[in-house]
């Protein structure tokens, strides 16, 4: 299960993690939806691209634009968190959503829990796998823990102030009343 | 000052919610330590020796009398009756107990407060220059941008879990108040040749292990592009920050190891997309904000009120308070007046439940209600009439805020040291108490003049000891002994400069001598109206070196240790206990 457009879904894509001994080259991509290590989708780019059932995901330390010009071939792309303190992945989302234009699903993998959800989906997520260990029930509710935010991002693209007409001195009063 | 609308509120009292769900899933065990722990230090609050402690955003240290007495209303019902104000224009309880903490931020919400990013690897409290919009040599007023800054970094979701801590700094003066080449970002809004408003921005500035002085990244941003200019520097500090080694981590490491044109490259390219978009400032923003710090309603008087003088030419303390703590206004007929928070004796940037209120009553009778907390661990009410100096000099004397001391010696900024933090090695209160006492002749500081000494209990530099023209830094040796290392010729300001350190470190009781002597080699050696700075910028650190490590410390540690007894502070746990 999944947390898809703010829903718990069922889901059948499957990570594929590369072990110490796989080579991005020679390790074998089975049939079936599967998203692939970057580095995978780089070495066999020739034979999975005539796949549909491929999603690629993203390293910390890779770059949204290392998947520039192929971007649109995804219908998923992951991007992992190795830790929950490794903070690389929202600028990772937020370049290849405001950037480069990814429109299709923007997926959180790795260390994901509920206190980071309302961050990833501001920068452009919107499919979370929480870490196992805890209730997606849970998780879920971490994507309402705030109803209006102050600064662009991805969503909303508008910061507060050109959203919304907000009051000056004037209607305000004096704090010591 | 600046007040909340609904949605400020909203947004704050829904952070309440959040952290008391924080709380909850941690005292129930569903959350690891480990997982708490970035979640609560995003909250400012830091598992120290004896307790939690608790840092509250006073966001570019401004704050109304309401506010300070919701201080002291904390410090009563959930500390020991006190708190402490910090070199990053913030207040601190030392005792609290992990599970009154959301009512605390509660209590704190009802009066437009907070403590949300007060600590963790997150955009931290913007600081600003504690005299602004009554400086007399100010360009343009620092608040309204500090305040969209504050804004515009509250919650920032691509920028909560960068490699470290980011501070940001702003100040509007033409004198630095801000110590903005000590920042991550340094921010002086200024005026181009044209009148317009823009920042020279500065970047990778930092104390701690390794500290430097901010480099130019640009010269004029203009104001409408600040929040993305910030904003792309912040990404490419994201994107390539060291996280393999927390002590490489800051943008100051980043900004050497690429140096400053490439680091301008990455953020000039990264801003070309951004140049423009929807987070380009809007004149409507600026001018609503701008709204709350229009000038209180100011009387029209004149300077030099003749009962001042006269009263002046009677009361030496007076005189000495005048010339010392109370600074010009830009307005006829007012005055900035700083009241000390660093009376010797005392653990400075303390103050009690007590001394809280009584200056937000001070606040409510001669200054609009307002007051400002200052990076030097001092409090200021800026809009004071002259006429009013007496009364206010007289009530302030009696809660103990009138130490005319000033910018001088026993002004020391300290940390909080090793009695309260857990990385601390020194105790640099107790430090900070033992050398105020032995400078506590008013005529000899008078004498030594315009100096400033900053202690840090450890090389993480809270008491921003590189920039103290002397400072002290606590370091552990082998055998786990406290010892002191002392440094001299850094500056904030202007002319900002990084200490250098003297020579090899010393004992608890030796460092009120070597202070001595490093004094008596300044007085020695300056020329007509030198400041101790000046005077080590001409003839350098040798004849200081030399001095202080001429002759031993043996008679002077016995007669120390027998005049200035060290009390340990009055805990029931042990000190150096192990963390709970």
């Amino acid at each position: 299960m999944i947390i898809k457009n703010k829903t718990i879904v069922a889901d059948d894509w499957t990570v594929l993690r590369l072990q110490e001994q796989d080579t991005a080259e020679e390790t074998i991509v089975s049939a079936g939806k599967i998203i692939v290590p970057l580095k995978v989708w780089r070495a066999q780019r020739e034979t999975l691209q005539q796949r549909q059932d491929i999603g690629v995901w993203l390293a910390s330390d890779e770059r949204a634009e290392d998947l520039k010009g192929d971007i649109q071939k995804f219908s998923v792309i992951a991007v992992d968190f190795p830790k929950f303190s490794d903070g690389r992945g929202y600028s990772i989302a937020y370049n290849l959503r405001a950037r480069l234009g990814y429109k299709g699903e923007l997926r959180a993998i790795g260390d994901v829990l509920r206190d980071q959800l309302f961050y990833m989906q501001r920068v452009g997520f919107d499919a979370f796998v929480p870490r196992p260990d805890r209730k997606i029930e849970d998780a879920l509710k971490g994507l309402s823990d705030f109803s209006e935010v102050y600064q662009t991002s991805f969503d909303p693209v508008l910061p507060l102030f050109r959203r919304t007409q907000r009051k000056g001195n004037s209607a305000a009063g004096t704090l010591n009343d | 000052m600046y007040r909340y609308d609904e949605y400020d509120q909203q947004i704050v009292n829904e952070r309440v919610m959040q952290y008391r769900d924080q709380v909850r899933r941690r005292l129930s065990g569903e959350l690891t330590e480990e997982e708490f722990l970035p979640l609560r230090l995003q909250n400012g609050l830091y598992m120290q020796i004896h307790a939690y402690m608790l840092r509250i955003a006073v966001p570019y240290g401004l704050i109304s009398s309401k506010q300070m007495r919701m201080f002291a209303h904390i410090a009563r019902k959930y500390d020991r009756g006190y708190g402490h104000f910090t070199t990053r224009q913030n207040i601190q309880f030392n005792w609290l107990k992990l599970e009154d903490t959301p009512d605390i931020l509660a209590d704190l919400a009802s009066v437009e407060m907070h403590a949300i990013q007060t600590s963790g690897n997150c955009v931290r409290n913007i600081t600003s220059d504690e005299f602004a919009g009554v400086a007399q040599d100010e360009v343009v007023d620092p608040r309204p941008y500090a305040e969209i800054l504050r804004q515009w970094s509250t919650f920032h979701p691509e920028f909560a879990y960068l490699p470290r801590k980011f501070k940001i700094a702003i100040s509007g003066g033409k004198e630095d108040r801000a110590a903005i080449y000590a920042h991550d970002i340094g921010l002086a809004v200024t005026k181009n040749a044209q009148g317009e408003i823009g920042f020279r921005v500065l970047v990778g500035g930092g104390l701690g292990r390794t500290p430097i002085i901010g480099s130019e990244i640009c010269e004029f941003v203009p104001w409408q592009h600040i929040l993305t200019y910030v904003e792309s520097i912040l990404r490419v500090y994201n994107e390539y920050g060291r996280r393999d080694n927390k002590f490489k981590a800051r943008i100051k490491i980043l900004v050497k190891a690429l140096g400053i044109d490439e680091f301008k490259r990455r953020v000039e390219a990264d801003w070309a997309d951004l140049k423009d978009g929807p987070g380009t400032l809007t004149i409507e923003e600026v001018d609503r904000v701008a709204s709350f710090f229009s000038d209180p309603s100011y009387e029209t008087l004149t300077d030099h009120d003749a009962k001042l003088n006269e009263f002046k030419a009677d009361s030496r303390s007076f005189s000495n308070w005048l010339s010392r703590n109370v600074r010009p206004h830009r307005i006829p007929g007012y005055a900035i007046v700083v009241l000390s928070l660093k009376k010797p004796g005392d653990a400075p940037g303390d103050a009690t439940a007590e001394q809280m209120e009584a200056v937000a009553d001070l606040a409510d009778r001669y200054s609009f209600g307002e007051l400002r907390i200052t990076h030097k661990q001092n409090l200021v009410l800026a809009d004071v009439r002259q006429k009013d100096l007496i009364r206010l000099w007289q009530e302030a004397s009696g809660h103990e805020l009138t130490t005319p001391n000033i910018g001088m010696l026993t002004d020391i900024i300290s940390c909080p040291g090793a009695e309260f933090c857990t990385l601390a090695n020194a105790r640099s209160i107790p430090l900070a108490k033992v050398i105020a006492e032995c400078f506590e002749d008013l005529d000899y500081q008078h004498d030594i003049g315009e100096i400033t000494l900053n202690i840090s209990g450890c090389v993480n530099a809270c008491g921003q000891h590189h920039i103290g023209n002397i400072g002290i830094t606590g370091v552990e040796k082998k055998d786990h002994d406290e010892w002191y290392q002392v440094s001299i010729g850094g500056a904030e300001g202007n002319d900002s400069s990084i200490s250098k350190i003297i020579g090899p470190s010393f004992t608890f009781n030796q460092v009120p001598e070597v202070i001595e002597r490093l004094i008596h080699v300044y007085l020695r050696e300056r020329m007509e109206t030198e400041r101790f700075i000046e005077t080590v910028r001409r003839i350098g650190h040798a004849p200081f070196k030399e001095h202080v490590y001429a002759t031993g410390f043996m008679a002077q540690e016995e007669k120390v240790a027998g005049k200035y007894i060290v009390e340990s502070a009055q805990y029931e746990i042990p000190y150096y206990s192990p963390r709970f």
